[in-house]
């Protein structure tokens, strides 16, 4: 029992979890995002290769394998980062219409990058704005896309902090002076504010203390289920793919090898490379 | 505005060495016009133009400079200002410059001018019709403290990705309780692209929005010519609840008593003594000569002219 | 016109009645570590489980059974057969359905409660137990009084309730998980030996709630060690050896095949 009164002095740290109802889920939803036989390559070197999956609203899909994999170059070929040496990449756009995400104009994909998607970078100094402080880092999106009122913008940061577990009283500060949790927390909020419908995150708990990665992935659990955000997560770790995402997809020298519900590729696996990877786990 | 070789005779007479009529070459000169025509056909886009050596160091006002000598032309009346001064080196020196090379008439007089080269300042009399105002630049790029990476701001330009621009703002109310931006405040031209005014205050913005007269701005290290067209809307950034604002003075100009003016502080003395004077001398002098007088004016330094138009107002005043 | 309409009245009374139907079933791992060795689970399953009922898998532990739950549950592929499972007003094939279809039979059709909880970091015992009836649609408030009063139920200590079950012992976590898998209103519950670290009381209240699904028409498959519980609840017993045992031939006879 004393096991237990240490844990209640842990909890005062603990937030109020937001029990949050997901989306609901419909079968004949069409697919928000579409990916054909996207390929990369690096000279003669293969980044990735004919790589093709669908995506559906509120659906949180998994990206693993080991570094080199091609996971980020997938990741940063889908987000249109980088140009793929072909293949193409078709997103569904708020009015409907499935476009192909290449051949929109410079300023269409930046508004669409910056409204309906959202990037998260493993390391929040690429994502975030480390010399202006977090309200602005915050209120960014929404003065991109014309918001006027400097008390609406700041009400609306406060309010995100408030929501990724910032204390209202750090929004001046610049998140050069917030620890590496309080950074990637910031990160998603800066991305989250305008209500995307797509989010990408590159190893999103990468480099953070296991304590503090615990909460980082608490937190965008409940967020992506509040919010019915799709989200395409690249991890080498598969305890996050498996907290985090509902489909997987493994990835080895740039190709899909095994793809299929999150559990079922973890506790049952296919493929030579997958079961390797799940024996290579360590045990707590 | 045209301009003109030297005539032979001239060049001839050997009193300097041979340069052509406002020291660039022709061809230079058409290549700077182009960039200044296709400035002025695209409000506040700022046009890359092969920026040449000139005699005198970067941050001297090459650029304008360069853009001045491209457009003068001999019946031109040149007046040249350094923060509103007629008589700062700065000023002087390049008065002095285009005297020599183009041998046009100069002038401190705001309303003779034809061309008027400034760094940091607007006029205080109002610009007319016909006039060309010529700004010194030094960093062209509004979102360069922002956005380090040129070939990004290029494309924010190009793609009209101005978020950051409001993050500026954003960062000064949330620090000082309002926008402390107060020289080269950001302004959108025409509704479309986002440019800095050059150093001036912001309290010269105003004057820039619907301006008679054509506003051509030059960065010659930076290599940037822009440019707002007459009768073009110059809007300054600002937040609906924190809307833009010019600075405003407490007291008159010192010696012209003038208000409404943007005024420079003098330091008297070492016992914290100061005075507030016009920015824009001219303006200043010119109302002193109409015999307007200030609380500090030191009426000693007064030409007789001026004194006894005093004296013939106040004998009219009586 | 007829036939249709009454072809989808049979349909829908096979929703109701039967929802959970399998058809020769079989189940190998192959480990790619061990020389892509073929381990046969079990081969030719078959059988349905009906509505109100609490079918138990029987059979001597490693014989399979679980493997038989997780691939209902959608967790363990199957290689080959048929696992038709009811969806609102059909039957979905969940040994080929995509994983979103897997997804949608688990929040609305099966519910599962495992032999270990598998926990979120941070999430309080209260909110795991209510988790997946928020996720039916249960407002959260109310599933949270639920969830409160069948822990309380279970007799877990109400001071536990805010803490994360990560540290929990093993008949606390259980208990957790017991509430969070009966508190939903699937039709169709698959349960993986969730007395097996219960004491006396809290197997007592575990009949009882099997009893209540039974009586709300729910299917049941359940595996239970305990002799005393099976005898209290199941309504037929599935032998899984008889399946391994297929499974063994087939290995063999393909075997043999390979080797001739």
């Amino acid at each position: 029992m004393t096991r237990h009164m240490d844990m209640t002095h842990a909890g005062d740290h603990l937030p109020k979890t937001s029990l949050v109802a997901p989306r609901p889920m419909d079968l004949s939803e069409k697919p928000l995002l579409q990916v054909r036989s996207v390929s990369k390559y690096y000279g003669r070197r293969i980044g990735c290769e004919d790589v093709s999956f669908d995506l559906w609203p509120g659906e949180v899909l998994a990206i693993v394998g080991e570094s080199g994999s091609g996971k980020t170059t997938l990741l940063d070929c889908i987000s249109t980062r980088m140009t793929p040496t072909s293949g193409m990449v078709n997103y569904r756009m708020r009015d409907d219409t499935m476009r192909e995400v290449f051949r929109l104009s410079e300023a269409e994909k930046r508004f669409l990058m910056r409204t309906d998607w959202g990037f998260v970078h493993q390391n929040p100094a690429d994502g975030l704005r480390m010399t202006v402080s977090a309200g602005a880092n915050v209120g960014e999106r929404l003065m991109a896309i014309g918001e006027q009122h400097y008390g609406d913008i700041r009400q609306t940061a406060s309010d995100w902090l408030e929501q990724v577990e910032i204390a209202k009283d750090r929004i001046d500060d610049q998140p050069r002076a917030f620890s590496g949790g309080m950074r990637q927390r910031l990160q998603i909020a800066r991305n989250l504010v305008t209500g995307p419908r797509l989010v990408f995150m590159d190893e999103p708990t990468g480099g953070l203390d296991v304590s503090v990665q615990a909460r980082l992935l608490d937190l965008l659990r409940s967020l992506v289920a509040e919010l019915g955000l799709a989200a395409i997560v690249v991890t080498h770790d598969l305890a996050v793919a498996r907290l985090l995402s509902h489909r997987m997809v493994v990835m080895k020298e740039g190709r899909i090898i095994e793809t299929g519900l999150t559990d079922r590729v973890l506790d049952d696996p296919q493929a030579p490379y997958t079961q390797l990877l799940i024996s290579s786990i360590l045990q707590v | 505005m045209t301009s003109a070789p030297f005539s032979s005779s001239e060049a001839q007479s050997g009193a300097i060495a041979d340069y052509n009529f406002a020291y660039l070459d022709e061809q230079t000169k058409r290549m700077i016009r182009r960039a200044i025509l296709k400035g002025i056909a695209i409000p506040g886009y700022q046009v890359p133009f092969a920026s040449r050596e000139m005699p005198m160091p970067y941050g001297w006002g090459t650029g304008g400079v360069q853009v001045t000598a491209s457009i003068i032309g001999p019946d031109d009346t040149l007046k040249v200002i350094d923060q509103g001064a007629d008589d700062t080196t700065n000023a002087v020196s390049i008065r002095a410059f285009f005297a020599k090379m183009a041998k046009v008439k100069t002038t401190t007089h705001t309303g003779e001018a034809s061309v008027i080269q400034t760094r940091h300042r607007i006029p205080e009399e109002q610009l007319h019709e016909g006039q060309v105002i010529v700004f010194q630049v030094p960093i062209p790029e509004p979102l360069r403290f922002l956005e380090p990476r040129e070939t990004e701001t290029r494309k924010m330009h190009a793609v009209e990705d101005y978020g950051l621009m409001h993050v500026k703002l954003y960062e000064d109310i949330a620090q000082k309780g309002h926008i402390a931006t107060n020289y080269a405040y950001p302004v959108k031209v025409k509704g479309r692209y986002i440019m800095d005014p050059s150093p001036t205050p912001k309290f010269d913005n105003p004057k820039m929005n619907q301006s008679e007269a054509l506003q051509l701005y030059g960065a010659g290290r930076e290599m940037r010519i822009y440019a707002i067209p007459p009768y073009t809307d110059v809007v300054s950034l600002d937040f609906e609840d924190y809307p833009f604002e010019v600075q405003t003075f407490e007291e008159p100009c010192a010696l012209c008593g003038g208000t409404g003016v943007f005024l420079d502080e003098v330091i008297l003395d070492d016992q914290g003594g100061r005075m507030f004077v016009c920015s824009d001398s001219d303006y200043c002098e010119d109302r002193r000569a109409k015999g307007h007088r200030g609380a500090l004016s030191p009426d000693i330094y007064e030409s007789e002219e001026s004194l006894s138009a005093q004296i013939s107002q106040e004998g009219a005043d009586a | 016109m007829e036939n249709t309409l009454s072809s989808s009245n049979t349909l829908s009374s096979i929703v109701k009645t039967t929802p959970v139907i399998l058809t020769d079933v079989a189940k190998n791992f192959t480990m790619h570590l061990r020389g892509s060795v073929s381990i046969p689970v079990v081969a030719g399953v078959n059988f349905a489980l009906r509505a109100g009922e609490c079918a138990v898998l029987g059979g001597p532990s490693g014989v399979g059974k679980s493997s038989i739950l997780k691939m209902i549950y959608g967790n363990y592929s199957a290689n080959c057969g048929q696992i038709m499972v009811a969806y609102r007003e059909t039957m979905v094939d969940i040994a080929t359905a995509d994983p979103r279809t897997v997804l949608a039979v688990r929040r609305e059709t099966v519910g599962y409660v495992s032999q270990f909880l598998r926990t979120m970091p941070r999430v309080p015992a209260l909110d795991v137990a209510a988790e997946a009836l928020v996720e039916q649609g249960e407002e959260v408030t109310s599933a949270r009084d639920k969830a409160g009063s069948m822990l309380a139920r279970l007799n877990l200590p109400e001071k536990l309730w805010q803490l994360p079950p990560a540290t929990f012992s093993g008949g606390e976590q259980q208990r957790v998980n017991i509430a969070r898998g009966f508190l939903t209103n699937h039709p169709v519950l698959l349960l993986d030996e969730p007395t097996a670290s219960l004491d006396a009381a809290n197997r007592a209240v575990v009949i009882d709630l099997i009893r209540e699904k039974k009586k709300q028409d729910v299917a049941l498959l359940g595996i239970f060690h305990d002799e005393d519980v099976r005898e209290e609840i199941a309504d037929a017993i599935i032998d899984v050896a008889h399946f391994a045992q297929s499974a063994k031939l087939t290995g063999e006879r393909n075997a043999t095949q390979r080797a001739g």
